[in-house]
């Protein structure tokens, strides 16, 4: 168990799991290698042959329209073949377990699993049971990570900002449930940025977040005062009235993203959202359509990061 | 009819009583009939020659899951009880938390009965406190007692509703009845699956609190101090908890409490990359948690360290962690792990042997875990400089799921004697 498990034995990326403990080269592979696809999107002919030849499986445990979307648009502008299952929780509710789904799909001769998965380290125990020459990457298990989108960001981030080493970046909302904000803490962090906060009230931040390498901050103008960045999360439906938050208005008040208070950010700071987006409760429109907001370039990007990280795995 | 056995030559390692030395035990009649020097005309019936080994009082483990009834797809009764006498156990109390639970007389007259025909440890049911474990109705405690059991508890079904909890102590204190307790508040621990700290924010892993246990401590010892029932403290996870019975006995309540005994090794790191085979009821918590039950043992605050033996079949533990059956095997680690604890300790070999037989004995409140004369025959002799590697083909339990396979640890079992019979020898060991 104490090997890293998302690299081989001559420390080239085998699986994409998590970005914690990524080296720092390989994170900047993959940025500069999908700075490389971004011209593909523009081409009449929207496809490399990569990939040709090669089987994705899209395994989605949980459901996503849009993640889903992007890696099966990903795979296939690099040739590969994609397949997408749908299992929510009808597997379980079969009595399949996970790794016999995993077992049934590798006699399938799957190349590539592209897995979400409701439960924290569902990615890490696949790639654990996976074949020597098959690739797993997580895309989003539980509140751990969700990698690419870690990259993606931190692509949107460079793509704006070009160097790290001078920002400010402040993430601000839900950080408890998020493994958004757990993949770009720890890719900020790896690419050298001196200044990563996390901002919300007491019940949205989990244990010991400042070990992640974050500043905290409960007040949303101090939190955004002079940040070239402001990544706002999504706030789950379920999570705005309960024990956590009273209501999704309280919630807007004090810690969504409205135009007065991102005033206090540098006038050219750039605003992201992982989408979907809660209009008006973590992000009002006029700030999510506004100038500063590079939330759809995100999603571009995305596409571009998703292609590079499976040409990088599946082309070795 | 017990044979009459002599051990010879062996480090007679007796805590109760201040032996460590080389002695001879004989042993007749299912008892201890001399230290020392053979009683007169003792002609054995067998010789065991212990030159090297350690004699100590057989280990008495108060938490191993049997698994029956309801569970025999996890574990049988047979191969948990062959198990224990491997370990090195000879007397064992086992949680309620069966399928159906331990709530009423015929269930644990057919669980003693089943035990006792295997003729290997001793077992001693605890009963459930309530129906089903349910919290709600009280079980019939005196008629249960009557059936043989020696405490009632809800294993790891806390009772939520503080009114149950406080008649069902005062009724248990009615008949003068133990009462084995895990603290945790279950609305704190609602839906956590490791400790609530930085490892398991890294991991995304929902969080137990600490504060779940100091919670019920609290609520725990003040009911205690109400109505004077004898409480047992199970599982103690963390430095605060173990303060807080610290201060409960300084105050004299009728407290005592235990530690599982890979509790004094692991923490919440140990989960690596969600390695499920350390999800644990209560969770590893953190470094300087372990540092303070390690602490309690040594200074007394922990009466006993018991294995929390819960065999799990492999296809419940290869799921995402979250979704994976809390438990470790224990049985044939408690020796080894608690040999290793107090060697780190720098503790002399009979405080490590006390934590795991005269102590829990006494919590137990049963005749046992000592040598004296005339005490049960009831003795394991380990090797404490062999090693053995954990593995799931050398663990004789049905249950192969702990943190510590592929250790090396040391200390091997070679003889086990219940009742004052050779219930386990180790393969190649003829004395």
């Amino acid at each position: 168990m104490s090997a890293n498990p998302q690299l081989d034995a001559n420390g080239a990326l085998a699986h994409l799991l998590t970005l914690e403990g990524l080296p720092r080269a390989i994170i900047l592979h993959i940025l500069d290698t999908a700075a490389s696809f971004v011209s593909v999107a523009e081409r009449e002919v929207k496809k490399v042959p990569l990939l040709r030849g090669i089987s994705v499986f899209n395994l989605f445990f949980e459901s996503s329209t849009r993640t889903r979307t992007t890696f099966e648009i990903a795979a296939k502008r690099l040739s590969a073949d994609v397949i997408n299952l749908n299992i929510g929780t009808s597997s379980t509710s079969k009595g399949e377990s996970l790794l016999d789904t995993v077992d049934n799909l590798s006699a399938m001769q799957a190349d590539m699993f592209v897995v979400r998965h409701a439960q924290s380290g569902a990615a890490h125990l696949i790639a654990r049971h996976a074949g020597a020459h098959q690739h797993v990457i997580n895309a989003g298990d539980g509140r751990h990570a969700h990698p690419t989108q870690g990259l993606l960001d931190a692509y949107t981030i460079r793509h704006y900002k070009k160097d790290f080493t001078a920002l400010s970046v402040a993430i601000v909302g839900d950080i408890l449930h998020s493994r958004v904000a757990r993949s770009l803490v720890h890719a900020l962090n790896i690419l050298g940025t001196p200044d990563v906060r996390v901002v919300g009230p007491q019940t949205l931040l989990p244990a010991g977040v400042e070990s992640l390498g974050v500043r905290v901050f409960h007040d949303m103008r101090k939190g955004l005062a002079g940040a070239d960045v402001v990544v706002m999360l999504r706030l789950q439906n379920e999570r705005m009235r309960g024990p956590l938050l009273p209501s999704a208005q309280e919630f807007n008040k004090y810690y969504g993203l409205t135009p007065d208070k991102l005033a206090l950010a540098r006038p050219d700071a750039i605003v992201m959202h992982p989408g979907p987006m809660n209009r008006g409760v973590e992000i009002d429109s006029a700030v999510a359509d506004g100038a500063q907001s590079v939330i759809l370039p995100q999603v571009t990007f995305g596409i571009a990061v998703r292609m590079a990280v499976m040409s990088i795995l599946g082309g070795s | 009819m017990a044979a009459r056995i002599r051990i010879r030559g062996g480090r007679l390692v007796d805590p109760r009583h201040g032996v460590d030395a080389q002695r001879d035990l004989y042993l007749a009649d299912g008892r201890v009939v001399a230290v020392g020097a053979a009683p007169e005309g003792f002609a054995a019936d067998r010789t065991i020659e212990a030159a090297g080994l350690v004699v100590a009082p057989g280990l008495v483990d108060l938490a191993a899951r049997l698994r029956e009834p309801g569970f025999e797809y996890k574990a049988t009764l047979e191969s948990e009880m062959l198990a224990a006498v491997a370990g090195g156990v000879t007397s064992l109390a086992c949680p309620p938390d069966t399928d159906p639970p331990l709530d009423e007389p015929g269930l644990v007259e057919m669980l003693t009965r089943r035990a006792r025909s295997l003729n290997l440890a001793r077992v001693y049911p605890v009963g459930a406190l309530t129906a089903k474990l349910e919290g709600e109705r009280l079980t019939e405690m005196a008629e249960l007692a009557e059936h043989g059991c020696v405490a009632f508890s809800q294993a790891n079904a806390p009772i939520t509703d503080t009114q149950v909890l406080w008649r069902a102590l005062q009724y248990a204190a009615t008949f003068g009845f133990a009462v084995w307790l895990r603290p945790e508040d279950a609305h704190l621990a609602r839906n956590g699956v490791a400790h609530d700290g930085a490892f398991a924010t890294r991991l995304g892993l929902p969080g137990i609190p600490a504060i779940a246990e100091t919670v019920a401590v609290g609520t725990i010892l003040e009911l205690v101090r109400a109505t004077g029932t004898r409480v047992h403290l199970c599982r103690l996870s963390s430095a605060d908890g173990v303060a807080l019975v610290r201060a409960a006995k300084r105050a004299g309540l009728p407290v005592t409490c235990d530690v599982a005994v890979h509790h004094l090794h692991l923490s919440d790191l140990d989960i690596g990359y969600f390695d499920s085979h350390a999800r644990v009821v209560p969770p590893f918590r953190g470094g300087r948690d372990r540092d303070a039950l390690r602490a309690g043992v040594a200074d007394g605050t922990i009466d006993a360290v018991c294995s929390d033996h819960t065999p799990v079949d492999e296809d419940a533990k290869q799921t995402p962690f979250g979704e994976s059956e809390p438990g470790a095997t224990g049985l044939e680690l408690l020796l080894p792990l608690a040999l290793k604890w107090g060697e780190e300790a720098h503790l002399p070999l009979a405080a490590a042997l006390a934590a795991v037989t005269g102590s829990p004995a006494r919590v137990l409140g049963i005749d046992g875990g000592h040598l004296g004369v005339g005490a049960p025959g009831d003795v394991c002799v380990f090797d404490p400089a062999a090693h053995f590697r954990v593995a799931a083909g050398t663990l004789r339990s049905q249950g192969k799921n702990t943190p510590y396979l592929g250790y090396e640890l040391a200390g091997v079992v070679r003889y086990t004697l219940v009742r004052g019979d050779v219930r386990y020898e180790a393969a190649g060991e003829r004395g």
